[in-house]
Formats: structure tokens, C-alpha cells, sequence
């Protein structure tokens, strides 16, 4: 057998599809620890993981299913490791207890859906975007959580090294919300040749210092991983600083309050988006995902016949955008939100405009993308509702 | 109770400025801890620190995980890298952080209906693999953390909240299902038999591969009480009079059956490669690492 060890970072131009992308986008951000159960459309990201992995010195292992899959991420994170896992909406349903331990713990990690026709079993191998509130609020009590959605094998594979950085910035589980298209869709993807790996937060302080739980400034405590000498207790239950069990409101008040904040604070570091055409828009869409890249073409057609249409793209879905919904909102006179459920992300932009702007949803409950006209339609229908 | 070995400074009472025994291993600022009086945990845990202080572990190269129960608090009270996870899920968690970070000494500590109840799948296809990791388990027969409810290793005709009539199902025999799924060191001891225990524990954490101790333990709050066992002491006679020391058994034949004798002891001790040692081996061949 040869000896080839081979690269972290594939630098150069390829061809590949979406879940390939976020593979080699994991790789390439330090990622050393892959656990997955196999679904459709997921297999090519654990595919790719189990074959790269071991090339780059990283662990790549097919749990009995994703209930073990996200416990064993959450694991190997506190062991040292970048970890990851991906699913679609079945799997991501059973992942949803240990997510909400990743974010009581404040264990950096990232969690890939790549999102089906559901509910159920549903549609395998066809797309959806139902799984949106889901990613909001799928696991018990109240959190919040980064979530990123790519529109293209392209931005998934830099979505995906932005979600190692942000897991490490803000000390939490990171979602990227994919959905079937984007997974499967084959594009020019082209790698840089630097990537950079996220630092870890250490503590500075010695093990007789050192609280676990205490924040720095920015809310976010340093870690110390297994091993690392400080031998802290790490628990899902309410706790204090020094993270042992503290069974009171106060303490959970502040504990739930300060996970919130940190996420929230520093809003200005992950709201991405992409505007296209806004600055004259009568007709605000407001898409994401693969259903932007075909709103794109809806938008494109409107102007074709002369209406000022404009596409507000979102890349990140979780915190919503609410400032930059609201001020896009005050100039228009109409919203089309399209998107591959029956309207969730369309209830966050009528709750972030108030409903003060006459709205209209261009929905699928699953299984193929809308067409360009479909989403003219929508845009000629709330034109004629606000006259 | 049969006394623990004797230690240079004995365990004081109320006496300042002296230091608990196992302060290098046990958060002594956590104490009192939460179980009850009576309650077998405090055994298996101080049997295992006992291990780990006999075997000169390096206290920051042990990391030990558990679940939700009154077994799952074990995490909490051991002055070590310790994760409290999720209802059923220590099992694979360790799996991550043993496969992330082979260097540490990886041992789950938990209860038997998180390990073999809402855990079960994961500790079968965890002994399948030989992931080097040792797991603890105190089977006390019920959900002692939830008021005492049916568990996977309730007897049949055993009383608990959820079976007032008695249990209408069987119980697992967990020996037998640890050899079956592939463990590759398993064995059962009471809390009775606490320095027996202690021995074991040390070989299995010597041991590589998946490795597995039942520990049979009194829940006189629960189980003890509903099933008339008397107090934890009666249990302790119950134990000494029933439990037979046999090694090498055929852990098939070894149920615990109520008023039966039943056999404590080891049932398998076998080599064979990790999950670890055969991935390394092949990265090894391919790539050179
Ligand atoms: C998902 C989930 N379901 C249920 C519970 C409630 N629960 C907590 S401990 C426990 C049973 C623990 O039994 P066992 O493992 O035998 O531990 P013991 O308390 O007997 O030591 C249950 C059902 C939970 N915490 N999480
Ligand atoms: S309920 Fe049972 S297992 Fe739990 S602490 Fe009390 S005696 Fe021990
Ligand atoms: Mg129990």
C-alpha cells in the first residue's frame, strides 16, 4: 500500500455536491471527529468523513443511531476534538435532547441537517425546509442557537468552516440547515489554500483558579477539556460556576439568561445575508436556502415586466434577522416569503415587521423546488392586494 | 459490612483539619452527597476511588461519565474530569471522548435502567466494537431516582410503583448480555463484597477493551422497602448468604433469581483487539501514521 497522508485542505477548484462541500469544509476547519447514522440525503457527508478522516489523523465512526451519534460528538468535543454530525429531519428529531446538553454544557460542535420532505419518514430523497422551527426550538426549554443555511455546494463548504468558528467562538452547537438540492447539486467549489483552525478557549488561570462556569467578559467561559489537568465537573442539570448542581430559580434564572445573552449580544458577528436588487424594490422576497437561489429567478422575471422586485437571501436563519427584516421592510410595499414548508420562517418576518406590510407566502410542503414563476406569481399577488 | 482496607488517617467524623482519605479523587465539597442512608452507592463509588488510589492512576488521566439516576450522580462526586450527560446516553458519550482522546482512562459509572433500559442499544453495540471503556453498573433493580419504578432488571413478581400487581416481565441477566454483545471482561460482585469488588474494578481498568462490573446493590428507599428486604443491612445478609464466588461460569446460567442463590464473580476475561488498536493498525498500513 502506498503511503499517502493526505492533505487537510484539498486546495484548488473541484467539482462536487453540496454534502461533499460540507465534508471537506469540516476537514478543512480542523475537524477530527465524525459520528453519523446513515439517511438519505446525509450518506455523502458520512461517506466522505469515513474516507477522509482517517487520511487527515481524524476519527470517523457509524453509531447505532443519532441519539448515540450526538452524544458521542458532544463527547469527543469535551476530549479535545472538532466534532461534527450530520443528519436529515428523522435523525435531527433524536438529536434534539443532546443538542439542548451541548448547549447547557457549552460544547462547541457542529450539527449538519440536510433537510427532506417530512413529516415522518416523509419524502427521503426529495427536498423540504420544514425542519426550520425545529432548529429553533426542537430541544427542550428555552435557548438559542446559531443557524446557518447555505444556498450552494460553494457556501456550504464555507458556511461550514464558519460554524467550527462560530462553535468555538460562542462555546455552543451550530446548526447548518441544508436541505436536499443544495445537498445533492453538483458546482464549482473551490478551496482556498488556507483555512483557519478556530482556537479553543483555555483557561488561564491554574486548576485551583480556575471557576468552568464563570464568564469572561463576552459571557463565554474558557474550556477545559478532559485531560487538560482541571478535572471539572460538567453536568446538564442547572449549575453554578464552579458547575456543580445548583436546584434553584435564581440560579437557573441566571444560568438560561446568560446562555441566551451570549448567543444574542454579539448578533452583528453571524448575521449574514445577501441583497440582491433592494435598493429600488417595490417587492421585497425573502428567501433561503435552495428555494433563494430559485427565487432569484422569480425576481429576475418580475423585473423583466417591470416590477421593482428585490431578494433579501438569508444565510443565517437562527437568531432571526429581525433588525435587518424590519429596515428592508420600511421601504417596500410588499413581502413574499418562499420557502419548502407552509410557512415557518414566514411567521418570524411578520412578527419581526409587526404586519405592517401586506405579506405573502409562496409555500411547498415538500418534495421539488418552486419554479421562478411560481414565485413571480407570489409577487404579483401582493402587488395586487396592496392596490 | 466487611471494612475497607484500613487507611493511614481514618475517616474522621467532625474532627477540623483533617482530610477526608480520598480527597485526591472525591470532591469533598460536594459532600454530603444526595443518596440515602443505607443506599449501596457510596460503596461502589469509594470501592472504585479505592481502585484507582491502589493502581497510583494519575488522577488527571481518568475521566468518568454517567447518566441520569441516582447512579448517574457518581459523575458529580469524583474529583476528576466528570460528565453528567443525558438519561441513557454516558455509553456513547464516552465513546466520543475515548476515541478523541485515547491517552485518558475512560469509565462510565450508572444505573441499570440508563445503561439497559433507555441506554440499551448503545451499551450492546459499545461491547460489539471492544471501544476501551469500562462500565460500572449498580443494579439496584429499579428506577431508584424516579420513586422506584419497573427497570429491565426487576424479577419477575417484583413490586415497584408501576407494577403494584408485581412484575410481568423478565428480566435481563446482564452478565450473560454483556459476554453475548462481546465484552471482553465482565464480572458481578455485591456491594457486599466491596475489597472483591475493588480488585475487580482495578483489573478491569488494567484490562483493554470494553469491560463490564454489575454491581448488585441495595435501594432500600425503593426496592428494599416495596419488596420487603428490610433495611439495607438485611440486604447485606440476604447478599452474604445467597451470593456464591464462582469464577469462569457460564454467565447463560447466572440469573439472580429472588431467594435463590446467585453467582457473584468473573465470567469472562478474553483479549482481543479494540476498536482502537484495529483502526490504528489499518490508518497505519494506508497512511503511515
Ligand atoms: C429522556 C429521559 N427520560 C426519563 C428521565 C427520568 N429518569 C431519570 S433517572 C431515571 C431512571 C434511572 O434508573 P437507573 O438508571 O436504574 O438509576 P438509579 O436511580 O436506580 O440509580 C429516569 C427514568 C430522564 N431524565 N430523561
Ligand atoms: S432511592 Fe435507592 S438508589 Fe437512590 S439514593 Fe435512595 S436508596 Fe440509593
Ligand atoms: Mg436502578
Amino acid at each position: 500500500m502506498p503511503k499517502v497522508a493526505k492533505r487537510r485542505i484539498l486546495a484548488g477548484v473541484h467539482f462536487m455536491n453540496g454534502d461533499e462541500a460540507i465534508a471537506e469544509g469540516a476537514i478543512a476547519a480542523g475537524c477530527t471527529f465524525f459520528a453519523a447514522y446513515p439517511i438519505t440525503p446525509q450518506s455523502e457527508i458520512a461517506e466522505r468523513m469515513a474516507r477522509r478522516l482517517p487520511q487527515v489523523g481524524g476519527v470517523f465512526i457509524q453509531m447505532e443511531d443519532e441519539l448515540g451519534a450526538m452524544a458521542a460528538v458532544i463527547g469527543a468535543a469535551w476530549g479535545g476534538a472538532k466534532a461534527m454530525t450530520a443528519t436529515s429531519g428523522p435523525g435531527f428529531s433524536l438529536m434534539m435532547e443532546n443538542i439542548g446538553l451541548a448547549v447547557m454544557t457549552e460544547t462547541p460542535c457542529v450539527v449538519v441537517d440536510v433537510q427532506r420532505g417530512a413529516p415522518s419518514t416523509g419524502l427521503p430523497t426529495l427536498v423540504g425546509q420544514g425542519d426550520m422551527m425545529q432548529a429553533r426550538w426542537g430541544s427542550h426549554g428555552h435557548y438559542e442557537i446559531i443557524a446557518l443555511s447555505p444556498s450552494s455546494p460553494q457556501e456550504a463548504f464555507d458556511l461550514t468552516v464558519k460554524a467550527f468558528a462560530l462553535s468555538e467562538r460562542f462555546r455552543s452547537p451550530i446548526l447548518l440547515m441544508t436541505d436536499e438540492v443544495v445537498g445533492h447539486m453538483y458546482e464549482r467549489v473551490e478551496i482556498p489554500e488556507e483555512v483557519p483552525i478556530a482556537p479553543r478557549r483555555k483557561p488561564e488561570v491554574p486548576p485551583e483558579e480556575f471557576l468552568p462556569y464563570r464568564p469572561t467578559e463576552d459571557l463565554v467561559p474558557p474550556m477545559a477539556c478532559a485531560g487538560d489537568g482541571y478535572r471539572i465537573h460538567v453536568t446538564g442539570l442547572t449549575h453554578d460556576e464552579r458547575g456543580y448542581p445548583a436546584m434553584d430559580a435564581e440560579a437557573h434564572d441566571v444560568l438560561v439568561r446568560r446562555l441566551c445573552e451570549k448567543i444574542l449580544r454579539f448578533r452583528e458577528e453571524y448575521t449574514w445575508y445577501e441583497e440582491t436588487m433592494t435598493e429600488d424594490a417595490e417587492v421585497l422576497v425573502i428567501s433561503y436556502g435552495i428555494s433563494a437561489r430559485v427565487s432569484l429567478g422569480g425576481v429576475e422575471l418580475a423585473r423583466e415586466k417591470g416590477i421593482k422586485a428585490g431578494l433579501l437571501r438569508l444565510i443565517t436563519i437562527w437568531p432571526f434577522p429581525d433588525e435587518v427584516v424590519k429596515q428592508l421592510a420600511e421601504r417596500v410595499g410588499g413581502i413574499v416569503v418562499v420557502e419548502i414548508n407552509l410557512g415557518q420562517i414566514y411567521r418570524e418576518v411578520e412578527r419581526a415587521t409587526g404586519g405592517r406590510v401586506p405579506m405573502r407566502g409562496v409555500f411547498r410542503a415538500g418534495g421539488r423546488i418552486h419554479t421562478p414563476e411560481e414565485v413571480l406569481a407570489g409577487i404579483e399577488e401582493v402587488l395586487r392586494c396592496r392596490s | 459490612m466487611p471494612v475497607l482496607k484500613p487507611r493511614p488517617k481514618p475517616t474522621p467524623e467532625i474532627l477540623p483539619g483533617v482530610r477526608h482519605p480520598l480527597e485526591k479523587y472525591l470532591r469533598t465539597d460536594r459532600l454530603p452527597h444526595i443518596w440515602c442512608s443505607g443506599c449501596g452507592l457510596g460503596i461502589a463509588l469509594s470501592s472504585f476511588l479505592y481502585a484507582l488510589e491502589e493502581l497510583e492512576i494519575d488522577p488527571d488521566s481518568v475521566a468518568v461519565v454517567s447518566g441520569i439516576g441516582c447512579a448517574g450522580r457518581f459523575a458529580g462526586y469524583v474529583r476528576l474530569d466528570s460528565y453528567h450527560t443525558t438519561h441513557g446516553r454516558a455509553i456513547p458519550f464516552a465513546t466520543g471522548l475515548k476515541l478523541a482522546k485515547p491517552e485518558l482512562t475512560v469509565v462510565v459509572f450508572s444505573g441499570d435502567g440508563d445503561l439497559f433500559a433507555i441506554g440499551g442499544n448503545h451499551f450492546i453495540h459499545a461491547a460489539r466494537r471492544n471501544v476501551d471503556i469500562t462500565v460500572l453498573c449498580v443494579n439496584n433493580f429499579n428506577y431508584g431516582m424516579t420513586g422506584g419504578q419497573v427497570g429491565p432488571t426487576t424479577p419477575v413478581d417484583g413490586r415497584t410503583t408501576t407494577t403494584p400487581y408485581g412484575n410481568f416481565e423478565h428480566p435481563f441477566n446482564l452478565v450473560y448480555l454483556a459476554a453475548s454483545a462481546g465484552a471482553t471482561y465482565v464480572a458481578r460482585w455485591t456491594t457486599l463484597h466491596a475489597r472483591r469488588l475493588k480488585e475487580s474494578i482495578k483489573e478491569a481498568l488494567r484490562h483493554p477493551g470494553f469491560n463490564f462490573i454489575e454491581i448488585i446493590s441495595p435501594c432500600p428507599t425503593n426496592f428494599g422497602r416495596r419488596n420487603r428486604l428490610g433495611d439495607a443491612l438485611d440486604e447485606m445478609r440476604y447478599y452474604a448468604e445467597k451470593a456464591v464466588i464462582r469464577h469462569g461460569v457460564d454467565p447463560a446460567g447466572a440469573e439472580v433469581v429472588p431467594g435463590r442463590e446467585f453467582i457473584v464473580g468473573k465470567f469472562v476475561d478474553i483479549e482481543k483487539p479494540t476498536y482502537l488498536e484495529l483502526y490504528r493498525r489499518k490508518v497505519g498500513e494506508l497512511f503511515g501514521r
